[in-house]
């Protein structure tokens, strides 16, 4: 007899048709273009580009991949890892949710709710685009206005701040440690900068894992 | 067809394609809705839960925007658009951007009107280099996934630990970066001390309302405390900036 597919395995299923689609399409934009303009890409600028680009993203993607899927939860991850912007916007939305619901992020409840509220961030950020791009004229004068610019710049700052008292203060236990580490390493390194973040971010997960699964062995977690 | 990096024909293709990106998260919306109507999730507590996640992501979403503008007078709106709206981010796009450019003999910023053929390499650079997340994730989810139950199964009270240990790496590593710039102060430079000066008024207004929530019983703050602490501290940016530079 067929074995009932879960909803787990439906989610699998879905985001691989819907990923692997909305890869073709995007692969088709440039190939599209090119064919209605006659243009031949030019395989020099090509290949240095992809020479200087492709093999630190495809590393980072690998990482975040592997850091970030069990975070996400299913839904999540499939819809993010298509609509992007996922430390500075998915994740923190997710995460919130699953706070204000009140539900474990590894149950099928904090399955269903990390994926609605990234399902939700997802429509509105694309929405919010669309409109920004229709209303370019009228509003670039607005949003490149100099007085605005600290303001965008310090987003990330801004958005840890307010997550960081509540993951913080919950788990400060295990958060210590970490931390510590991180505020020595990004003051005292100077290579460690906005660019380097995202790869940091694997580094202070291990390194976190590694100090609660200590303090776990030695009962010192609740 | 006579070119131009903002075609007509462009903003068609961007725009088909931006269609179906959307149509993917309305999908898993509503999947994710009927999964919890028939778990007999709270659709109240839900319906917040969305009405937050929607007021949280307007600001970071009109900074986005901002980025489509400053791509945009090197590569037309249509590309930007559309590499903002799927899988890329300002740091990404800018970086690819720079990196085709200059394997043509370009200069990002200054380039006044691209060829068909400068345009296409560089959207092929942009796209062949940021695939790679959305076929692993089909590859390696289940795996994860499944690996997470398997452990949640073996010792439920590590599985939690684990999970909170995940979020707080990632959080940790956030926290740092907000003090990347804090050596500067040792050389009498203070605009270092801005961003550690936006965190903490975000993080006080989070404590704040936390307060309200547990002594006032103000328990609708929760619901907009993250969103509301963003646009603080974002706020509190212009003033702090202007201060110490």
């Amino acid at each position: 007899m067929k074995k009932e597919m879960t909803y787990l395995d439906t989610v699998y299923r879905d985001g691989a048709i819907w990923n692997l689609s909305m890869m073709a399409i995007l692969m088709l934009f440039p190939i599209v273009v090119a064919l209605i303009f006659h243009a031949v890409p030019d395989w020099h600028g090509l290949a240095v580009g992809l020479v200087a680009t492709a093999p630190m993203y495809w590393a980072v993607a690998v990482v975040e991949t592997v850091t970030y899927v069990p975070m996400l939860g299913a839904g999540g991850s499939y819809l993010s890892f298509v609509t992007g912007n996922i430390a500075n916007l998915k994740l923190p939305c997710a995460l919130n949710a699953l706070e204000q619901a009140g539900v474990k992020a590894n149950s099928e409840e904090g399955e269903v709710v990390s994926t609605i509220a990234i399902a939700v961030s997802s429509i509105v950020t694309t929405v919010i685009i669309a409109l920004g791009v229709a209303l370019i004229v009228p509003l670039t004068p607005l949003l490149s206005q100099k007085a605005l610019e600290p303001a965008f710049a310090q987003i990330l700052p801004a958005l840890f701040g307010g997550l960081g008292v509540v993951f913080v203060s919950k788990n400060w236990r295990i958060a210590v440690a970490p931390v510590v580490l991180m505020l020595a390493l990004f003051i005292f390194v100077p290579a460690l900068n906005a660019g380097t973040v995202g790869i940091m971010v694997p580094v202070g997960v291990v390194f976190t894992l590694a100090v609660s699964r200590i303090l776990y062995k030695k009962g010192l977690l609740g | 067809m006579q070119f131009s990096t903002n075609s007509p024909i462009l903003f068609l293709l961007v725009g088909a394609i931006i269609a179906a990106v959307l149509a993917q998260s309305v999908f898993f919306l509503v999947k994710a809705l009927r999964r919890a109507r028939a778990l007999g999730m709270d659709m109240g507590r839900l319906k917040k839960t969305m009405t937050t996640a929607a007021v949280f992501t307007i600001a970071p979403a009109v900074a986005i925007v901002i980025s489509v503008i400053t791509l945009s007078k090197d590569l037309g709106l249509p590309l930007p658009w559309l590499r903002l709206s799927v899988v890329g981010s300002m740091s990404y796009e800018t970086i690819a951007a720079t990196n085709a450019e200059s394997a043509m003999g370009l200069t990002f910023g200054r380039v006044a009107a691209l060829t068909a053929e400068q345009y296409v390499t560089i959207a092929l650079v942009m796209t062949i280099s940021i695939m790679v997340g959305i076929w692993l994730v089909p590859l390696l989810c289940r795996k994860l996934q499944n690996g997470m139950i398997s452990m949640e199964k073996r010792d439920r009270k590590w599985g939690d630990i684990f999970q909170n240990a995940l979020f707080i790496g990632m959080i940790a590593a956030f926290l740092g970066y907000v003090f990347c710039d804090f050596s500067t102060v040792f050389r009498g430079d203070t605009s270092g001390l801005v961003p550690v000066c936006v965190m903490l008024v975000s993080a006080l207004v989070m404590a704040l309302a936390g307060l309200a929530v547990r002594t006032l019983k103000w328990h609708w703050i929760a619901d907009y405390a993250l969103p509301v602490s963003l646009v603080a501290g974002m706020a509190a940016a212009i003033p702090i900036t202007a201060w110490l530079g």
